[in-house]
């Protein structure tokens, strides 16, 4: 299985995410952002950063990025799309999830360790964590809070779109409607958290909860490609 | 080598006028200094080179006062690979790889405009660190502020707090550690130390150098504005005076995005062998980068004004050539390699232009007009300066300052001498466990998490131990090793003794370092003093230098680098404490056997290693208590501290120690109440202690360690304690949910009125203790509604266990809130009264 691993000028979480890819056994390489060569990848992680900067707004820039095209045609043929972070702004800005993130009630950068609730393991996402497993990752962002009329989170929730919520006795870091850490699009195959998986990826880090999402990701991959 | 007695025509710095001051005093030289100017030139500098003199010489660029002390200074070993004079320190840690380390203070800039002057010192010492090849892993900051309760302070620690984060986190790069304190000597003049910390291959270490006459020097990055302009020398050298606000222009701007495209581009370069040598642009800009470059190599620099790319029309070639314009790299590449350097700067979308060429004379020349293709000038160019490289670096002047100790109104008392003082909190009739309550809630020794949660310390995945305890850890990608690093000082003693202080400022590093396990490799240091035209000022100086030799001797620590910040005060408010800020790195042979603070769990049997006898003078305590004329400042015995060093990192690669907290601010019974409020379990604790209460609980000193072990392990620690030569004494057990120190043999000396309240026994319940170290510094901030909740790295704070703050509420709760000074435990001006004081 093949990772791209989008690379903005402002990406930090590039060489993270490559690492945690790496060792959760897919081949993983970097794209730079004014490639349109995804190099067949099955997977691709936009990571977190501050792509360009970050001016005006998080992912506002990025959304008109080259290689920007290239991954909602990836979309569109149903591959796989994990945005974390800094990527997940960039594909709300981009219309390729539903939602936008906002300040951080606190106006401040949060960074700090929290819990989440996976709401459904039935995803290519999340296929390889036991029901009922909460995961245990850092969050590190100043932009995070979620925000979707009520009308449409509802509608959200009951096609089963929202992935991960802030579910620990540290509650909701950022402010989040209804507490929401990650999405899903409608189609099921792009998903975006502002946690970070690839920092909990190894015990010596603090926790390892984030390879699940790589494994169910692997799995996935493994089986989409088994059916092309 | 020809050097014309003529001089080069220079536009004029400003239009004299009749009444005002000659250029050279005005730009911040003295009569002496144009003198000795002269005596290097042979003739008069025109306005340009005054200027670029002005900031060479300045005591920031130049370390003109403090370089004969820092000549005294351990500076080799076997392991370092770059020392003292190049942009950052560099050791071997094995398996071909280096560490570069280096701590840099940015303070008048930070007092002026803190979130800029924060920004610019984080991305100053981060070019330091990829200039030299290594690849920025971690930032920690040593940050200093006045009186917490009074607006200033407040607007300074918000300011700066969110420059470091805004800048570390926007780069990529975690900030994992550091230390913040408060003290009213730094009411008029905070200080922001940041060290920066990275890793390279070995083969790859990168020197600011211009070797190669015919080398192109090609300026990357942002372009030149007007931002900065007398940062060195104006703003850095001088104390401050009634009207800082004029001084804003001077303070650089910072973009931390630009830095981030600057250190993959750096990399990049260097990586590929594309430079022959790489200098970042930091203080006195352009000035400095070619002539240090220059000089290193015994060449010159030949220097195209014109080429140099601008932010805005119209500035003057002076502000040009001195311009701190922030996140700009000057490479020397040889001319078969410009175009790929070129292609590399344009793909990271960084302006990049050739603006001179290496010359063989030692000269620095700045041409307008234009050089032509082989970097000899166009007919008709105009020469507007020429200056011997050395003149502006290795051959600037030395000032021989005059130092002086202060008149002490007595002697002090000899550090360590154990005095039964009667006067305690204690022995007044104050609970011991409401006076822990006060000290954990005091702002410097409360939770960092209303700072640490605006950084970002998990960005690189290779945290292992993030920014709450002593020490951060980092795993080094690719290998089993991991690095531990920490930064501290001890001002509040070197108020009352300077040499004392720098070698506790070493003593208490190296063991945050040391109880992780790891071995300390290195030091670096940052000198924050006051003006060295002051005689006890100057004293200050070469004591803290003197402590800190010391110490380094006797661990037989290399000195790799630092920085001195002279002029640390201000007409309001005096001189600073000294402040020898220390930094260290150490080295764990694997990883996985890092030792956190945190007791693990119950029936662990809790030791205290080491025996030195504690102080109040100059303790956290004491700046709430008030200090008492018998108060001594702590020991320091540095050869049985280089023991204790030695132990700890032979127990931890035994695998013997189930979790090691060194003794710090607050004494031991603050160390006890931390490993168990993180940890979550408390202990029962026996001390045999015959002198004061108030010593024996709260009082400060280096060189002990609280640590558990398994009770099998008990007996093998006891072994190996003793083939180093290191007392360790058994203090307990763990267990339970409160901390219960017992004094066996206290002295009860005090007043019989003091009621029911046992002064030779602390009992607290642990859910009491974190409710008040948890709030104590959003309270000393006046941020009352800032909400806690657990953070930090779950391996190191609680292992993923959420905390119940709620857990025991008894009846010493109401004492915290009637006699503790939980609401505003600010270090009150003049509370703390010291034997030198004035």
């Amino acid at each position: 299985m093949r990772t791209a691993v989008v690379v903005f000028p402002g990406s930090n979480c590039d060489r993270d995410a490559l690492h945690a890819a790496t060792l959760a056994g897919t081949d993983a390489i970097p794209v730079w952002h004014e490639s349109t060569d995804l190099a067949g990848a099955d997977l691709v992680i936009l990571p977190g950063g501050f792509a360009y900067g970050d001016y005006l707004r998080a992912g506002v820039l990025a959304r008109f990025s080259p290689v920007m095209g290239a991954i909602r045609d990836h979309a569109v043929r149903g591959g796989l799309v994990l945005g974390i972070c800094n990527g997940f702004q960039v594909l709300a800005e981009a219309g390729l999830v539903p939602g936008a993130l906002t300040r951080n009630t606190s106006l401040r950068f949060e960074h700090r360790w929290v819990t989440l609730s996976v709401e459904r393991t039935d995803t290519p996402f999340t296929r390889a964590i036991p029901a009922g497993r909460t995961l245990r990752m850092p969050i590190a962002h100043g932009e995070g809070s979620y925000v979707l009329p009520d009308a449409d989170l509802d509608a959200l929730e009951a096609r089963g779109g929202v992935l991960f919520r802030y579910a620990g006795p540290e509650g909701n870091p950022n402010g989040s409607a209804r507490d929401i850490a990650g999405v899903l699009d409608t189609g099921g195959r792009v998903c975006g958290l502002m946690p970070h998986p690839e920092r909990a990826a190894e015990a010596i880090l603090g926790s390892d909860d984030g390879m699940l999402l790589f494994r169910s990701l692997i799995e996935s991959g493994a089986r989409s490609m088994a059916a092309a | 080598m020809t050097t014309p007695m003529t001089t080069p025509a220079a536009p004029v710095v400003s239009a004299p006028t009749p009444d005002a001051p000659p250029l050279h005093r005005a730009l911040g030289l003295t009569d002496g200094e144009l003198d000795a100017i002269r005596d290097r030139l042979g003739r008069d500098p025109n306005d340009l080179e005054l200027a670029m003199f002005s900031v060479m010489w300045s005591e920031h660029c130049s370390y003109k006062s403090s370089k004969p002390l820092l000549r005294t200074l351990p500076t080799g070993g076997g392991d370092v690979v770059a020392g003292p004079g190049e942009n950052a320190g560099i050791m071997r840690i094995g398996e071909g790889l280096a560490v570069a380390f280096k701590l840099e203070s940015h303070n008048h800039p930070s007092a002026v405009e803190p979130v800029q002057g924060a920004m610019t010192g984080v991305g100053g010492i981060l070019r330091d660190i990829f200039t030299m090849g290594a690849r920025p892993i971690a930032v920690l900051d040593g940050l200093h502020f006045g009186d917490p309760s009074k607006a200033r302070t407040r607007h300074l620690v918000r300011g700066v707090v969110k420059g470091v984060g805004s800048y570390g986190n926007c780069v990529g790069v975690p900030t994992v550690g550091g230390e913040l304190t408060f003290h009213p000597s730094y009411d008029g003049n905070p200080l922001v130390n940041v060290m920066a910390v990275g890793i390279l291959p070995e083969h790859r270490i990168m020197l600011a150098r211009a070797d190669r006459p015919g080398d192109l020097a090609v300026l990357f990055g942002s372009t030149t504005g007007r931002d900065g302009i007398g940062g060195a020398s104006v703003l850095a050298s001088a104390t401050f005076g009634e009207a800082e606000a004029t001084k804003r222009p001077s303070v650089q701007i910072g973009d931390p995005f630009a830095e981030k495209l600057l250190i993959e581009a750096s990399l990049e370069l260097i990586e590929r062998g594309l430079v022959d040598g790489l200098q970042d642009l930091g203080a006195a800009g352009i000035t400095c980068a070619v002539s240090e470059t220059a000089d290193r190599s015994g060449t010159g620099i030949r220097v195209d004004l014109d080429a140099i790319p601008r932010r805005e029309a119209g500035m003057e070639p002076f502000e040009v050539m001195i311009s701190e314009s922030q996140e700009r790299m000057l490479a020397l590449v040889d001319p078969a390699q410009l175009d790929a350097v070129l292609e590399v700067c344009r793909r990271w979308d960084l302006p990049a232009a050739v603006i001179g060429v290496v010359t063989q004379e030692p000269l620095i020349s700045i041409w307008t007009g234009g050089l032509d293709g082989t970097g000899r000038p166009r007919s008709g160019a105009t020469e507007l300066a020429r200056i011997p490289a050395a003149a502006l670096t290795s051959d600037a002047i030395v000032h021989e300052r005059v130092g002086e100790a202060p008149t002490r109104r007595r002697a002090a008392p000899s550090p360590g001498d154990d005095a039964a003082a009667t006067t305690g909190l204690p022995e007044r009739g104050v609970d011991p466990a409401v006076v822990l309550q006060a000290l954990l809630g005091h702002p410097d020794l409360a939770s960092r998490a209303w700072v640490t949660r605006q950084y970002d310390a998990t960005v690189g995945a290779s945290t292992v131990a993030g920014n709450e305890h002593g020490a951060a850890v980092l795993r080094v990608p690719g290998t089993t090793m991991g690095l531990a690093m920490a930064t501290d000082s001890a001002a509040p003693v070197g108020l009352l003794d300077p040499r004392l202080g720098a070698a506790l400022a070493v003593a208490t590093s190296t063991l945050n370092v040391a109880v992780t396990g790891a071995r300390p490799l290195g030091i670096t240091n940052c000198l924050n003093y006051g003006s060295p035209e002051r005689p006890e000022a100057f004293w200050q100086l070469q004591q803290g230098v003197a402590g800190l030799g010391d110490a380094c001797r006797a661990l037989d620590l290399p000195v790799t680098g630092g920085n001195v910040s002279l002029y640390n005060e201000s007409a309001a408010d005096g001189a600073i404490a000294p402040t020898c800020q220390v930094g260290v790195v150490g080295l764990l042979d694997d990883v996985s056997r890092v030792v956190g603070p945190a007791f693990r769990g119950a029936d662990d049997v809790v030791g205290l290693l080491g025996t030195v006898q504690p102080g109040l003078a100059g303790s956290v305590y004491a700046s709430i208590a008030g200090g008492a004329p018998d108060d001594r400042p702590p020991s320091l015995d540095l050869a049985a501290h280089g023991r204790l060093l030695g132990l700890l990192h032979a127990a931890a690669t035994a695998g013997l120690l189930r979790s090691a907290q060194d003794v710090g601010g607050g004494g031991l019974a603050v160390a006890l109440a931390e490993c168990a409020m993180w940890g979550e379990v408390g202990a029962l604790v026996e001390l045999r202690w015959p002198g004061s209460p108030a010593t024996a609980l709260f009082g400060e000193g280096p060189s002990r360690v609280v640590v558990t072990t398994t009770a099998e392990g008990w007996q093998r620690l006891a072994v190996l304690a003793a083939e180093h030569g290191v007392p360790l004494e058994r203090l307990g057990v763990t267990g339970g949910d409160r901390l219960r120190i017992e004094l066996a043999g206290a002295s009860a000396q005090g007043p019989e009125e003091r009621g029911p309240v046992r002064i030779d026994l602390l009992d607290a319940a642990i859910g009491v203790l974190r409710e008040a170290w948890e709030h104590g510094l959003p309270r000393a901030l006046g941020d009352e509604g800032w909400t806690p909740g657990p953070g930090g790295t779950p391996a190191f704070a609680g292992r993923g266990v959420a905390p119940t703050p709620d857990a025991v509420s008894t009846s010493s709760v109401a004492p915290v809130q009637a006699a503790a000074p939980a609401q505003g435990p600010a270090p009150a001006p003049g509370a703390a009264p010291t034997p030198d004081a004035a």
